[in-house]
Parts: C-alpha cells; sequence; structure tokens
C-alpha cells in the first residue's frame, strides 16, 4: 500500500492536481455559490463554467508554449502574436460591406490564423536555422509585434459589431462555451499529434540533446521550426477569441503578459524550463490553477491590478516545491525523523561545496 | 603494404601579419560587439543629421538625450551585472513603477524626502535579494524567478495606489527642475545620478574582486566555484544591485515626470535587456561592459528622438529596436561563431 | 627516480571509508602522498578513483578514516578547505574562465591591489612571474580561451603554484593532448616535483603513467590492492591487479581480424580529396565489405574530422565521395543514414546518448528518426529490437526502462552501439567506442565488433589505443596533423613500428 501511495505522490501531476482542488476548496468555503452551476437557455453558468471560458485563451497559448519550452526554446511573442491577429480579424471586419455574415467572419478568422502562422514561420527560422538564441529571437517579434498591430489597427482601438464572430468567444455548444471546447480540441489533437506518433519522443529528444539527435538522424530542425509555427497558431486563434471578447482590438493591451502567465502554467505542470521531457496534461492543469487563482482573487475582493500579488506567492511556492535544494532538505529531515542517528552520519556522503 | 604521403611547405610572411592580427584579436575579442555598437551609434548621429538637415547634432538635443533616457541608463547598468552573470531581471520595470509611486505616496503623505527616498531604495533591493535567493539557493532560473519579482512588483505598485500621485515635494522636484549649465550643454541632477551609477558600475566591474568574480561567474560558474571565489554571495548581490538601480530609476522617473504613476515601466525592463544586448554584452554571459550598456541606452534613446521628430508614430520605436536587436545578435553570432572556430 | 622513504608523507589518508546509497565505493583505503614525488592512483573504473580523490579535494564527506596534511588532521566540508590546506587540482576540463585572460585566471582572488582597486599592471607581472618559473611564456593579456586545452592546463598548473599548493592533483589530464604537448606538460610537472610539491596522477594512459611516476597505487573494487615503486611493477603485472584477470581474453579476439578480404570487388566508401579548410587537409580513405579499416593517429591529427565529413556530420569544402560505386553526397547526417552508414559519436554524453530518454527510448532513436516522425514503430517490434540487442551486446541492468543517464559509461556505449546495430547499416564508424570504459565492457564491444565484420559488416574503427587499433584492424590508415600520412598493415606492424611511423613519415622516411 505504501509503494502505491508513493507512485502517487511522486507523480508529476500530484501536487498541481492537489493545488487546484486546494484553490477550489478555499473558494468553496469562503463563497459556497462559487460552487453553484446553473442551467440557463442551454448554457451552464457559474464560477466554474466562467473558469473554463477564460482560461480558453491561456490554455491555447501555454499549449504551444509547452512544445517550444519541450525543444529547450521560449517563445515570448505570443501576446504580440494575440494582438497581431486580433488586430488582423477585426479589421477585416471592419472594413468589409457585410459585418455580420458569415463568410466574413470565416474570411477574417483564417487570414488571421494564417497571418499567425507566418509569425511563427519568422520566429522558426530566427531560432532554427539561423540559431538564434530563442529568447532573443521572440523577444524581436513580442517588441516589434505590439508596434504591427498598432499599425493595422492605426492606433485606435477598432470597436466592431459581428454575431457571429463574437459568438466564438462567447457562445455556447451543448452547455459548453464555444471558446473552452475549442481549446479543448487543439489540446486533444496536440496530443494525439505528440504521443501517438513519435513526434513527442523525438521534439523531447531534441529538447535533451541537439547535437546527440542530429547526428542521431533526427530532423532537429524541421521539429524546432514546427514547434514554433505551432505555438504562432495557437496564438493566433487565442487572439482571435481575446478579441472576440470585447469585440475591440486594443494593441496595446491584448494577451499583455500572457507570455508569462503561460510559462508559469506550464512550470506548475511539471514541464522544465530546460526543455526535454514534456506534460501536456500537465499543462492543462497548470492552466487551471492559473485561472483559478485568477478567480479567486476576483472573489475575495480584492481589486485585479493587485493579482500579481498572489500570482507572485504562487509562482514562489511552486518553485519552492518543485526545486531540488528543498527536497534534499526534506530528505534530510525525514532521515533524522526515522533513525536515532544525526542527519548526515548514516546517509549517504553530501556534495560537500 | 605502407605507404608515404609528401607533406607541402607553408610560407612565413603571411604569417607574421596573421601573428599581429591574432594577438590584438586574442586580447581584445570581447571588445569587439560594443565596438560595433558605438559604430551604430555614430551612423545614428550621422544618419540623423543628413535626415533632418543639420538640427540634430546639438548640444541641447544630446543633453535631452541623456536626461529623457536617464531611468533607463540607470536601469542596463543593474541589467548588465546581472546579465554578464548569465542571468536576467525581468523585474525591473515593475520595481521601478513600485518604488517610484511608493515613493510619491510617502512624499504626498508628508515623509520628508530624505527618509522617503531611502526606504524606496531599500525596497528595491528587497525585491532583488529575494529574486537572488530564489536563485543562489533554491535553484530557480533566473527567468523564473525575476517573474516573481515582476509580479510582486506591479501587484505592489497598484496596492499602494491605483491611480497616479502627482509629486509636490520640493526636494524631489530638484532634481529635475535645477539646471546646470555649461554653455549650450545642460544636465540635471537627475542626469548626474546616472552618470554617477554608470561611472561607479564600470569601475566595480573593473577594479574590484567583487566585479571580477562577477565575469568569472558568467564565464565558467563551476570553475569560478572551484578556483574559490565566493559564488553565492556574488550571484544574489547582482540582483540586490539591479534591485538598486531599479529603486534608483524609479526615483529618477517619478522625479521626471512629477508624478508617481503604477502603470510605469511596463515592458522597460526589454527596453533594458535591448539596450544591454546591443550595447554588446552577450546574453550567455561572461562578456561586456557597463559603457557598452550606456551606448546601448544611447542608440535607443536616439532611435526614440528621430522617431518622434519625425512625428511617426511611437510604437515604430519598439519595431525598429526589435529590428536592430536581431541585426546585433546575428552579427554578434557570425563574430563568436569566427573566433571559436580559431581556437 | 624513486623518492625518498624517510621523507614523511605530506598528506595521509587512513581506513577511508564512502559509502552510497546501495553502493560500498571505498573500504577502508590508505594512501598516502610524499612531497617531491608523482604517485600514480590506477584503478578502473568503479575502482573508487575517483570517489578517493573527491575525497581528498572536500568534494566528498567521508564516513570513517582520517586524513591528515602536513602532520595536522583535518575535516573537508567544501572544497575551498582543501584549498585552503594547499591541496589544488588540474581536472581534465580545465577550471578555469575562458572569457578572463591568462594572468587574471592565473591571479584571479589574489591579484595584488592598490588604493583605488586591482592593480592590473601588477597583476600581469606577477602572473607572467609565476608562468616563467615554469617555462611557460604566455601573453598574460590574452583571453585564456583563445589557447589550446594544452596551454590552459598549464596556466592552472601555474596558478596551483601561486596558492602556494602542496599537493597538486592532476585528473586524466593528457587525454586531449598530442605528444608535444604531453611532453611539455610533463616538464613542468618534474618541475613542480623538484620544488618539493607531491603530485597526485591519474591517467589511464599507461606509458605516460610509466614514462612520469614515482610510484603506483593500485585500487580494486573500492579496496586497495597496494602501493608499489614503478619499478617493481611491470605493466603486464600492473594490468592484472587493476583488472583481477588476465589479458587472455583480449589478445583472443585478435585471431579474428586475420580473415582475407576481397579488395577487387567495389569498395562499400571511397572518397577521395575529401576535405574542409582549417579543419582537414584533403584526405583519401575506402574501406571494403566486411573489412575493419582503422584510423590512427594521435589527439587532434583530424581522424575525427575525416569521418565527420565522411559521414555528413560536418560539410566538405572539396572531394568525392562514392557509396557502392554510386557518388554520393553527404550534407547532413540523414543522407548517410538512408546510405545505411551509422556512426557512433566520440564523446558518447554530449553527442550520443539522450540522458533523459529510457534505454528504449535511446535504442529505437535510430530506426525511429529514419521513419520520420509521422508513422511511429509499433510497441511489439520496439520491445523485439531492444530485447535482442540488449542481450546481444550484454547490457547491464537489463532493463530497457532504465533512464540512459543512469548507466555507467560502458552500458551506455553498448546501448549507443545497439541503437545504430538496429539500423542494420552496411558500414559503421566507431569514434573512440572504448574511451573511458572498464576493460570487461571494451572486450564485449571489441568481441562484437569482430564478429559484426566477419558477418559482412564495414568498420571503421578509430581508438587513441594503438593496440587495439593494430588487434582489430586488417588496414590502418595513419594519420597526422589534419592530414592522412599513410597506410600500414597490421599484420607486418608491431605497436613499437606504428608509432614510430606515425612520428616520423612523412618526411622521407619510408617505415
Amino acid at each position: 500500500m505504501n509503494t502505491v501511495i508513493g507512485a502517487v505522490v511522486r507523480h508529476r501531476l500530484f501536487w498541481p492536481i492537489v493545488a487546484l482542488v486546494g484553490l477550489i476548496a478555499i473558494n468553496g468555503v469562503a463563497q459556497p455559490r462559487f460552487l453553484n452551476i446553473s442551467v440557463r437557455d442551454g448554457q451552464m453558468y457559474g464560477a466554474l463554467i466562467t473558469i473554463l471560458r477564460e482560461s480558453a485563451p491561456l490554455m491555447l497559448v501555454a499549449l504551444g508554449m509547452t512544445i517550444v519550452i519541450a525543444t529547450r526554446g521560449i517563445d515570448l511573442s505570443v501576446g504580440a502574436i494575440m494582438a497581431v491577429s486580433g488586430a488582423v480579424a477585426l479589421t477585416i471586419i471592419d472594413n468589409s460591406p457585410a459585418p455580420g455574415s458569415l463568410g466574413t467572419v470565416a474570411t477574417a478568422v483564417v487570414t488571421a490564423i494564417l497571418v499567425s502562422l507566418v509569425l511563427g514561420v519568422w520566429n522558426g527560422f530566427l531560432v532554427s536555422v539561423l540559431g538564434i538564441q530563442p529568447i532573443i529571437a521572440t523577444l524581436v517579434l513580442m517588441l516589434a509585434g505590439r508596434g504591427v498591430a498598432l499599425l493595422i489597427t492605426g492606433g485606435f482601438i477598432t470597436t466592431v459589431t459581428s454575431a457571429p464572430y463574437k459568438w466564438i468567444a462567447t457562445g455556447y455548444v451543448l452547455l459548453l462555451p464555444v471558446a473552452f471546447l475549442i481549446a479543448m480540441a487543439a489540446v486533444a489533437i496536440v496530443a494525439v499529434l505528440e504521443r501517438r506518433t513519435a513526434l513527442g519522443v523525438l521534439t523531447e529528444a531534441v529538447g535533451i540533446n541537439p547535437e546527440a539527435s542530429r547526428l542521431a538522424g533526427v530532423r532537429s530542425r524541421g521539429i524546432v521550426f514546427g514547434a514554433y509555427i505551432l505555438s504562432g497558431v495557437l496564438a493566433g486563434v487565442a487572439g482571435i477569441i481575446v478579441a472576440g471578447n470585447t469585440m475591440a482590438a486594443d494593441a496595446n493591451a491584448a494577451g499583455m503578459f500572457i507570455e508569462l502567465y503561460a510559462i508559469l502554467a506550464v512550470v506548475l505542470g511539471g514541464t522544465s524550463l530546460m526543455g526535454g521531457k514534456f506534460s501536456i496534461a500537465g499543462t492543462v492543469v497548470g492552466v487551471f490553477v492559473v485561472q483559478t487563482l485568477e478567480i479567486t482573487i476576483i472573489f475575495l475582493g480584492i481589486p485585479p491590478a493587485q493579482s500579481p500579488v498572489f500570482l507572485a506567492i504562487a509562482v514562489i511556492v511552486v518553485v519552492l516545491i518543485q526545486s531540488p535544494s528543498v527536497h534534499r532538505w526534506a530528505r534530510r529531515v525525514r532521515d533524522s525523523w526515522r533513525s536515532d542517528t544525526p542527519a548526515g552520519e548514516e546517509t549517504k556522503a553530501e556534495v560537500a561545496s | 603494404m605502407t605507404t608515404v604521403d609528401v607533406v607541402p611547405e607553408e610560407s612565413t610572411t603571411w604569417r607574421r601579419i596573421a601573428q599581429g592580427y591574432q594577438t590584438f584579436m586574442s586580447r581584445h575579442s570581447s571588445t569587439m560587439p560594443t565596438f560595433a555598437a558605438m559604430a551604430i551609434l555614430l551612423l545614428l548621429f550621422l544618419g540623423a543629421e543628413a535626415f533632418l538637415r543639420g538640427d540634430f547634432i546639438t548640444a541641447r538635443n544630446i543633453s535631452a538625450l541623456l536626461l529623457d533616457n536617464a531611468y533607463l541608463l540607470i536601469l542596463a547598468v543593474g541589467m548588465t551585472f546581472v546579465i554578464v552573470t548569465a542571468g536576467i531581471d525581468l523585474a525591473v520595470g515593475s520595481v521601478m513603477a513600485f518604488t517610484g509611486i511608493l515613493l510619491a505616496k510617502l512624499v504626498a503623505g508628508g515623509t520628508p524626502a530624505y527618509i522617503a527616498v531611502p526606504v524606496i531604495i531599500l525596497g528595491g533591493m528587497a525585491i532583488g535579494l529575494l529574486t537572488g535567493i530564489l536563485v543562489q539557493y533554491f535553484d530557480v532560473q533566473p527567468f523564473i524567478a525575476s517573474l516573481a519579482g515582476l509580479f510582486l512588483g506591479r501587484g505592489l505598485a497598484y496596492v499602494v495606489s491605483l491611480s497616479s500621485i502627482k509629486v509636490e515635494d520640493p526636494a524631489i522636484l530638484w532634481l529635475q527642475s535645477t539646471r546646470i549649465r555649461l554653455g549650450e550643454w545642460y544636465i540635471t541632477p537627475t542626469g548626474i545620478i546616472a552618470l554617477l551609477v554608470v561611472i561607479v558600475g564600470a569601475l566595480v566591474m573593473q577594479f574590484t574582486r567583487f566585479g571580477r568574480t562577477v565575469y568569472a561567474i558568467g564565464g565558467n560558474e563551476q570553475s569560478a566555484r572551484l578556483m574559490g571565489l565566493n559564488i553565492a554571495r556574488t550571484k544574489v548581490a547582482v540582483y540586490v544591485i539591479s534591485g538598486l538601480c531599479a529603486a534608483l530609476a524609479g526615483l529618477v522617473l517619478t522625479a521626471y515626470s512629477g508624478a508617481g504613476y503604477p502603470r510605469n515601466g511596463i515592458g522597460t525592463e526589454l527596453d533594458a535587456i535591448a539596450a544591454v544586448v546591443i550595447g554588446g554584452t552577450l546574453l550567455t554571459g561572461g562578456r561586456g561592459y557597463v559603457l557598452g550598456s550606456m551606448v546601448g541606452v544611447f542608440v535607443y534613446g536616439t532611435i526614440n528622438t528621430i522617431i518622434s521628430f519625425k512625428g511617426a508614430e511611437q510604437s515604430w520605436t519598439r519595431i525598429i529596436v526589435g529590428l536592430l536587436l536581431l541585426l546585433f545578435i546575428v552579427v554578434q553570432r557570425y563574430i563568436v561563431g569566427r573566433t571559436e572556430r580559431r581556437t | 627516480m624513486p623518492a625518498d622513504n624517510a621523507v614523511p608523507p605530506i598528506v595521509e589518508m587512513r581506513g577511508i571509508t564512502i559509502r552510497f546509497p546501495g553502493v560500498l565505493a571505498l573500504d577502508n583505503v590508505d594512501f598516502f602522498l610524499r612531497p617531491g614525488e608523482v604517485h600514480a592512483l590506477m584503478g578502473e573504473n568503479g575502482a573508487g578513483k575517483s570517489t578517493l580523490i573527491k575525497a581528498l579535494t572536500g568534494v566528498y564527506a567521508i564516513n570513517s578514516g582520517t586524513i591528515t596534511v602536513g602532520g595536522e588532521p583535518v575535516v573537508f566540508s567544501a572544497t575551498a578547505d582543501a584549498q585552503a590546506a594547499g591541496i589544488s587540482t588540474v581536472y581534465q576540463e580545465v577550471n578555469l574562465c575562458g572569457n578572463l585572460s591568462v594572468g587574471e585566471n592565473v591571479m584571479l582572488g589574489h591579484e595584488p591591489r592598490s588604493a583605488l582597486g586591482i592593480d592590473w599592471k601588477a597583476t600581469h607581472a606577477e602572473a607572467a612571474r609565476h608562468l616563467a618559473a615554469l617555462g611557460i611564456e604566455l601573453d598574460t593579456r590574452s583571453e585564456l580561451a583563445t589557447h589550446s586545452i594544452a596551454i590552459q592546463q598549464l596556466v592552472a598548473i601555474a596558478r596551483a603554484m601561486v596558492l602556494d599548493s602542496k599537493v597538486l592533483i592532476l585528473d586524466e589530464p593528457t587525454s586531449s593532448l598530442d605528444r608535444d604537448e604531453v611532453e611539455l606538460l610533463f616538464k613542468v610537472v618534474r618541475d613542480v616535483k623538484s620544488r618539493g610539491v607531491a603530485v597526485l596522477f591519474v591517467s589511464h594512459f599507461l606509458d605516460q603513467v610509466y614514462e612520469i611516476s614515482d610510484r603506483i597505487t593500485v585500487l580494486r573494487n573500492g579496496k586497495l590492492v597496494g602501493e608499489f615503486p614503478i619499478a617493481e611493477l611491470p605493466r603486464e603485472e600492473l594490468v592484472t591487479k587493476m583488472i583481477g584477470r588476465e589479458l587472455d581474453e583480449l589478445t583472443a579476439i585478435s585471431k579474428s581480424a586475420d580473415r582475407k578480404i576481397d579488395r577487387s570487388s567495389t569498395p562499400v566508401i571511397k572518397a577521395t580529396g575529401i576535405g574542409r579548410r582549417g579543419i582537414l587537409e584533403p584526405a583519401d580513405i575506402d574501406v571494403y565489405d566486411g573489412e575493419i579499416v582503422g584510423l590512427a593517429g594521435l589527439l587532434g591529427s583530424g581522424r575525427t574530422e575525416l569521418v565527420r565529413l565522411l559521414y555528413g556530420a560536418d560539410r566538405a569544402d572539396e572531394g568525392h565521395v562514392e557509396v557502392n560505386g554510386e557518388p554520393v553526397k553527404f550534407t547532413n547526417p540523414r543522407h548517410a543514414i538512408e546510405r545505411r552508414i551509422a556512426f557512433s559519436s566520440e564523446d558518447r554524453r554530449a553527442e550520443g546518448i539522450i540522458a533523459d530518454l529510457t534505454v528504449e527510448e535511446n535504442i529505437t532513436l535510430g530506426i525511429q528518426a529514419r521513419q520520420g516522425w509521422l508513422r511511429r514503430i509499433r510497441k511489439a517490434e520496439r520491445d523485439a529490437v531492444v530485447a535482442e540487442y540488449m542481450e546481444a551486446l550484454g547490457v547491464r541492468p537489463a532493463d530497457p526502462s532504465m533512464i540512459a543517464g543512469n548507466l555507467s559509461g560502458g552500458n551506455q556505449q553498448k546501448v549507443l552501439l545497439a541503437r545504430w546495430l538496429a539500423t542494420a547499416p552496411e558500414l559503421i564508424i566507431l569514434d573512440e567506442p572504448t574511451r573511458g570504459i572498464d576493460v570487461g565492457a571494451k572486450a564485449d564491444i571489441q568481441r562484437k565488433v569482430a564478429e559484426l565484420s566477419a558477418q559482412g559488416l564495414s568498420v571503421i574503427f578509430i581508438s587513441s589505443e594503438l593496440e587495439e587499433v593494430l588487434r582489430l584492424a586488417q588496414r590502418v590508415v595513419v594519420m597526422r596533423d589534419r592530414r592522412r600520412i599513410g597506410e600500414v598493415d597490421p599484420h607486418t606492424t608491431d605497436l613499437d613500428g606504428l608509432v614510430e611511423f606515425i612520428a616520423t613519415s612523412g618526411e622521407g622516411n619510408a617505415a
């Protein structure tokens, strides 16, 4: 029995799930109506449902970020790509004679995704072909991308009315928010892509040891390139949803900081920033934890602008839990409880420097 | 079955010339990127001068260049220390905003400046200390640790105040309003603070054991430890320095704009990183100069000035800086690649 | 020249025991270092050599036993303590900071200061002085990274002298050095020795150990076998003490090298004039069916560079390659793999094993990469391949789900070999496959290579141990200073002959 419990506790997802459940529990205790779910007009309502819907953009971005991080890279430009994508979509709708028609919306969406794909290709090119460090390569687009978005919207915040477009962000299908379903579909597609094919293992190999993978015949360049394209496309979809939420393209604010939240969610889910082995399930849990944290803060009556303080605390708690030095300290404490001999005598020789 | 091949001879005259070049390069190769930055700055100045029909290189404009970017200059000095150790500090923009608005609130509430200023400096150093401890004692990657600092700083800024606070304290305002003139040139105390930070930073990096330890850690942390240097203290210290600089930048920015504003500094850490990298510091650590970062800040500031002179959108600054950063990185990679192949 | 036994040891380690979870790394080991003497520490991988050194340098704490330095008992809780006690180490990876100048590296932490901070002029002057005292002349202002590993090691030794060390530990210092550089290093070591410093020399190059050492301590399986003055321990006896069994197993393998090779048919691979500016002078090489071609030469002679160009790991500037008679152009490892050529790299940790993946994932990586990312090899097929090769090569522990990074060096090499053999290559290039692994695993790998070549696999075999090359190959191509200088027949050349050929030919002498 001990080993089963041990295996569960040691599982990568254990602590993230505990954190998630814990947060929901705190909310449930503080505000019982937090856990209420009601159904009205074929739509589910409730704080938990709001979490599902609002997590969609972060889920998409974090999904792409997971794969990029697995290749030992990082994508800081996702916020900017979101802004550009939203700006493109809404500008097309704004400039069309029939903003409410399905055709226009379809054109807008497809164009926005294509533009995001191009931006992903740009990142992939810089990193995998020119060999530029990912943090710098994507920093370029992060700086320049918002400027580009501003140019597209002409510096104004474009407000647009278009029912089909708005439905993407706020509509419901089968009781669940459309945005959430889109995000889940993306998760499912990427998970199948990575684990049913050899792409996942090869990506991990490239992240752990790029040179060995190259010599073994792995298409390292293609895999890294593909990771940034995927991240770009997913960010583009996220941008469409975010723009649909407000029906306004704010090039400055759209997706602000989302890259940081995404990185936090990925790290929370157990994927290491050093690259290599990754966990999509972990990222999903991580995203929910971050999102629940945000809602918890609002529920506690704290002004949203101050929420970063709690995110900081969350980051610190998570990294402390994941920190190897904390593990070593905990093990030493546990060993000293177990036997009579003081810690360090009976156990292994430690690295002393 | 043994075969022998013939070996050709090599010429010696070219060898001597190559020798001299090699000696120079072997001593100064890490300054090459900074020279490149200076060349770019020079080109920018000359280009702007031509572009704007002889109206650019004036004493007034260059003085303004320093003062408008004094806050960024201070941030860049602190960031240089961190990046040379192969770390990064994403928190500086938020800490600058936090300390700035805290200062405004304190003096608005009646606290005298000579108490308020040390308080905010300690505040900045405290957040830096937190980041440094996470990095050094808990093996947290600098990116994530300073991310925590970024969230903390930004959130705390809003905790202090959700909206901007005007500064009426004469001592603070004096820092910006006093102009010391020298012919057409002028400088304010904020500018002097910035220059002092640069000079002290450069001297510390070059002439103190602490500064040399910073370089050693960036070059090879494992070796530096085995060579008996105090790694732990130094690594924590660079983040404290960065926090200190962020606080000073908060002071300078608040004095400059006459108010504290919690929304300040969003994205400024990236501007600082860009300036430092453009100035010749390698993100991989071990190489870089404070004076180079100053050049990088001036490049950033010049681009900004040119853009506003032309009346174009401010968003162009970020785009151009982004592309320039890219250019620098590509060139840096090329140069590094060539020196590595030679050894 | 044996040291005076009346001089008391500067370092006395008695009854040293170090235990790790599940493993007794050192069992009651005694070890003594005497001033003015070079003392070699010998033993296979896993014998406890590096553990003993780490105990002496303060990296590991000891479970029982005592360490005395200069007559005073010491307890090291950090590497700084060992340094303070006068013990300096020069590692294989040269633990200095490449981005700093030579002079700064020598004086780092001890730079002379003036009122205004570090006095750089004095620093460089003093560094130059210390280097000159060892007979080394360098531009102290030049960046350390612009110098070769050999020079960097000498700088590290100069630093040890600055610190007034009583003990100098040289940990595998010659692995990356060529003959001249080893000579220079040994000259400096003799100099240091004459100043009364005790030198601890760790190396698996037997020749060098016999050339420089005065005394040898042998460890096996964590226990002390004995301490011997060098004159009293002939080489075969030393190896026997190290591995605890005779060398017959290894000599038996040479029988298989006596096969007949048909060189009238088209060679499996034929390269003419292949080269790359600054890396390799144009060279020729060809390999026939079922043949083992050895590449011999010293470090830096260009052997690895040649095979990397052949494989497409690096791009050739010039030259012409034919596989089975067809002209090919390899710009990428994948092209070579498609042509059923495999390459096992010299540095198995940096360029071979994917440490965080399992043994199974590592072994199937080659065949999966060739198949592409879209079609995953089915589990049943994967399990079969993995089981087959783990058994054939004797990988221990025989657990395919084990993380590859946790295996010993020898087993990692076997996993790497398994990866390549699973791709059923026509030609396999093995670059230093037996470097740094214990004699048992070495024998296993050599036996397998000989077996496979008898079955038709062609092999290019690189090893720094020239006896190994002579033992396995049917032809030996010799290289020096980035060019091919000729070829020898292993049936008619012995080790001395090969060494002489490497050293002298190309200057008008026929061997």
